[in-house]
C-alpha cells in the first residue's frame, strides 16, 4: 500500500521540527535553510503552511530532466533526484509547477523531497500531527490529489 | 498499429515511452539522424565542462532500455513525407509506411551569411560532434568569440569559461539574452558576467570572418619560426572576426550561436501546414490526419491567446510529446496551450522567465531590482492574473511562477500584495492555487480562506 504525506495546516505551530528533521535527515546537519519541506508562515491570519512534493503522478519534474536523473522509487511512489547523475541544468524547478524541486548553488544539484526511502522525517518529527504519513488511499489525500491533478490539466 | 516517430531527441524518446505505456502492442519505430544513442543537447556545455562524459548526456541511461520496451530505434534522415499513401522516404533510399506520423525532428542552428562562417574553426554548438570539436579547440587561454548571447549561447558560456579560454560575446541585441529576459535583466547579467572576466560586446554584428595569414603570429608560432618548425605553406588557424563596429578581434575559435529553427524542409509539397514550424492543433495533429508534430519542431497554440507558437525548450518537449503519443494512441487529451519557460545559469548567477514575460498591452507589472545583491524580480499581470515573471537569484520554489501563470489564477488581493512584495510568489500561490488542498480543511468543515 503506497503511503503518502498529509499535511494539515490547521493542526501546525509553526514550530519548525519538520523543517530541522528534514535538515538533519538529509545532510547531516540542522539547517532549515537546507530542507526540503518548508513552513510558511501567513501573519494575518496567523496560520502556518507546511508544504513539500506531493510525488504527483506526472511528475513534470521527471519528465522534464534531460539526462533521466529522477528517478521513480517503486517501493515508495517518490521521485528520487539521483545527485550522481544529475547536472545541474536547473531544467525540472522551472517545469514543477508546485515549486517543490529546487537548486542548491553548493551541491551544484537538485533537491527534492523523496520521502526519506518510506520514513519521512518531517512526518516523525512533527509533534501535532499537521504531518502524517498515511494511505495514500485516505479520503483527504484524495482531496488533495484531485487538486494536484487539477493543477496538472490546467498545465498541459 | 504502427507509429512511426521522426526524431530521437527528448521528444521522440518521451513520446515512444509514452505509446508504449498507452499501448503494449503497437509497432513503434523511432528514427534519429545522428549516430550516437538518443542524448540531451542540454547536457552538451557540462560535457563541454567536463562534468560529465558523453554517456552522461545520453537521455536513457539503462543498457537495452529501447529494446526492452521493444521500441525499434533506427538512424536515418527523413527527406519526404508522402500523407496520401502514409510512406516516409529516408536519405538512404528507404521507405517506411505509418499508421500515426510523429514529427519530432527538432531544430538546427541558424548559421548566419556572415562571410567565413564556413572556416574550418567555425562551429555551432548543437550536437555532440560539435561539442567534440569545440573541446579539441578549446583550451586554456584559447581565444574565443562567440556570435550571439541568446539562450544557448549563455548555457555554453560557463563551460567555455571553465576551459579557461578567453572569451569574446558578440550580441546584436542591446543585452545579454533580449528574447528571454527584460531590458535591466539583461543588462545585470552582462555585467556579472563581465566581471567574471568574458568580454561582451553589444549591439554588435560580426560583418565577416577572415583566416588571418597576414596577422601577427602568436608567440608559439613566432619561436616555431624562429626555431624553424613552421612550415611556410602551413594555413594559419588564426581568425579575424570583424564587427560592424569597425573593431577587429583576432581569435582561434569562433562559435555560433544566433538561435534555431524547426527541421521542416522535407515537408516540402507534403501538404503539411507549416509556419515557422510544423502548425498542429491542441492534440498535436497537424493539418493533415494521423500525422502528429511536437517539440522545437512544432508551432502549436500557446497558452494566453491561441496564437501559434514554436517553443524550442525541454520542458515543452516533454510535455507536448507526451500530449501527441496520447492522442496517437487514441485518447483525446488537449494541450493546454504553449508557454515560454526559461531557466539559465551564467557564470553562477541563475536566471528564469515564465510566459509574457515582457508584458502584455493593458497589463501591469511591478519590476525591483537590487544590483548590489545581483537579485531581481519582475512580476507581470493581466487584470488579476499572473501572465509573466522574470527573475535573477531566485532558486527556492521557482517553479510556482509556471503555476500561477498556468493555473491563471484570480490572484484577487494577491495582486496588490504582489506588487507591493513580488518575493511573496510562493505565499500567493499557496494561498491562491493550492487554496482547497493545503489552506482549507474541509473535512472539519470549516474552509477558511487565508485572505
Amino acid at each position: 500500500m503506497l503511503k503518502s504525506l498529509y499535511i494539515d495546516p490547521e493542526k501546525c505551530t509553526g514550530c519548525l521540527q519538520c523543517e530541522m528533521a528534514c535538515s538533519l535527515e538529509n545532510t547531516g546537519i540542522f539547517n532549515p535553510s537546507q530542507s526540503r519541506i518548508k513552513v510558511f508562515s501567513f501573519e494575518d491570519a496567523g496560520r502556518k503552511v507546511p508544504y513539500t512534493c506531493t510525488q504527483c503522478d506526472e511528475a513534470w519534474c521527471m519528465q522534464a530532466c534531460p539526462v533521466d536523473a529522477i528517478k521513480l522509487d517503486k517501493h515508495t511512489g517518490a521521485k528520487v533526484v539521483e545527485e550522481e547523475t544529475c547536472v545541474g541544468c536547473k531544467v525540472c524547478t522551472i517545469s514543477c509547477p508546485f515549486g517543490t524541486i529546487n537548486y542548491v548553488a553548493e551541491t551544484g544539484k537538485v533537491q527534492k523531497c523523496d520521502l526519506c526511502g518510506g520514513d519521512p522525517a518531517c512526518a516523525a518529527a512533527c509533534p501535532t500531527e499537521a504531518i502524517t504519513f498515511v494511505d495514500a488511499n485516505w479520503t483527504g489525500l484524495e482531496r488533495m490529489r484531485t487538486w494536484a491533478a487539477r493543477a496538472n490539466e490546467a498545465s498541459l | 498499429m504502427k507509429h512511426l516517430i521522426l526524431g530521437n531527441g527528448p521528444t521522440g524518446v518521451i513520446a515512444a515511452e509514452t505509446l508504449r505505456k498507452a499501448d503494449r502492442h503497437a509497432e513503434i519505430m523511432m528514427v534519429g539522424s545522428e549516430p550516437e544513442p538518443p542524448y540531451s543537447r542540454m547536457a552538451i556545455p557540462y560535457l563541454l565542462e567536463g562534468n560529465i562524459d558523453e554517456s552522461g548526456t545520453y537521455l536513457r541511461k539503462a543498457d537495452g532500455h529501447f529494446e526492452s520496451l521493444q521500441i525499434d530505434n533506427r538512424i536515418g534522415v527523413a527527406t519526404a513525407v508522402n500523407a496520401a499513401d502514409k510512406v516516409v522516404a529516408f536519405a538512404d533510399g528507404s521507405t517506411e509506411s505509418y499508421d500515426k506520423l510523429l514529427i519530432a525532428t527538432g531544430s538546427h542552428p541558424i548559421c548566419p551569411p556572415i562571410p567565413g562562417v564556413d572556416l574550418p574553426h567555425v562551429h555551432t554548438c548543437w550536437t555532440l560532434a560539435d561539442a567534440r570539436a569545440i573541446a579539441a579547440r578549446a583550451g586554456a587561454g584559447t581565444r574565443v568569440v562567440q556570435v550571439g548571447a541568446g539562450f544557448i549561447g549563455c548555457i555554453i558560456l560557463e563551460a567555455l569559461a571553465k576551459r579557461g579560454v578567453d572569451l569574446t560575446v558578440v550580441e546584436l541585441g542591446d543585452r545579454m539574452v533580449p528574447r528571454m529576459m527584460t531590458p535591466k535583466a539583461g543588462a545585470m547579467i552582462k555585467h556579472w558576467v563581465e566581471s567574471k572576466g568574458v568580454r561582451v560586446v553589444t549591439e554588435a554584428r560580426v560583418e565577416r570572418i577572415d583566416a588571418s595569414s597576414s596577422q601577427t603570429p602568436s608567440l608559439l608560432e613566432t619561436v616555431k619560426g624562429l626555431l624553424g618548425h613552421a612550415q611556410a605553406d602551413a594555413p594559419s588557424s588564426v581568425m579575424t572576426v570583424t564587427l560592424s563596429t569597425g573593431e577587429r578581434i583576432e581569435c582561434d575559435l569562433v562559435i555560433v550561436s544566433a538561435g534555431v529553427r524547426p527541421n521542416i524542409g522535407f515537408l516540402d509539397g507534403s501538404g503539411i501546414a507549416v509556419g515557422l514550424g510544423v502548425l498542429t492543433d491542441r492534440h498535436m495533429q497537424s493539418s493533415v490526419a494521423d500525422v502528429y508534430a511536437a517539440g522545437d519542431v512544432a508551432e502549436a497554440p500557446d497558452l494566453f491567446s491561441g496564437t501559434p507558437m514554436v517553443s524550442a525548450i525541454q520542458p515543452n518537449a516533454a510535455d507536448q510529446a507526451r500530449i501527441a503519443a496520447l492522442n496517437m494512441a487514441g485518447k483525446s487529451v488537449p494541450h493546454g496551450g504553449v508557454m515560454a519557460i526559461n531557466v539559465l545559469d551564467t557564470l553562477g548567477l541563475i536566471s528564469s522567465s515564465f510566459g509574457q514575460w515582457e508584458g502584455v498591452t493593458g497589463g501591469d507589472g511591478v519590476e525591483v531590482a537590487d544590483p548590489d545583491s545581483h537579485r531581481y524580480i519582475s512580476l507581470q499581470f493581466k487584470d488579476d492574473v499572473l501572465v509573466g515573471a522574470t527573475s535573477i537569484g531566485l532558486t527556492q520554489h521557482v517553479g510556482v511562477l509556471r503555476g500561477l501563470i498556468q493555473s491563471q489564477v484570480s490572484l484577487g488581493d494577491w495582486k496588490q500584495a504582489l506588487m507591493h512584495d513580488p518575493l511573496r510568489a510562493m505565499d500567493a500561490y499557496l494561498a491562491s492555487v493550492q487554496k482547497p488542498g493545503v489552506l482549507h480543511d474541509q473535512t472539519h468543515g470549516h474552509a477558511q480562506a487565508v485572505c
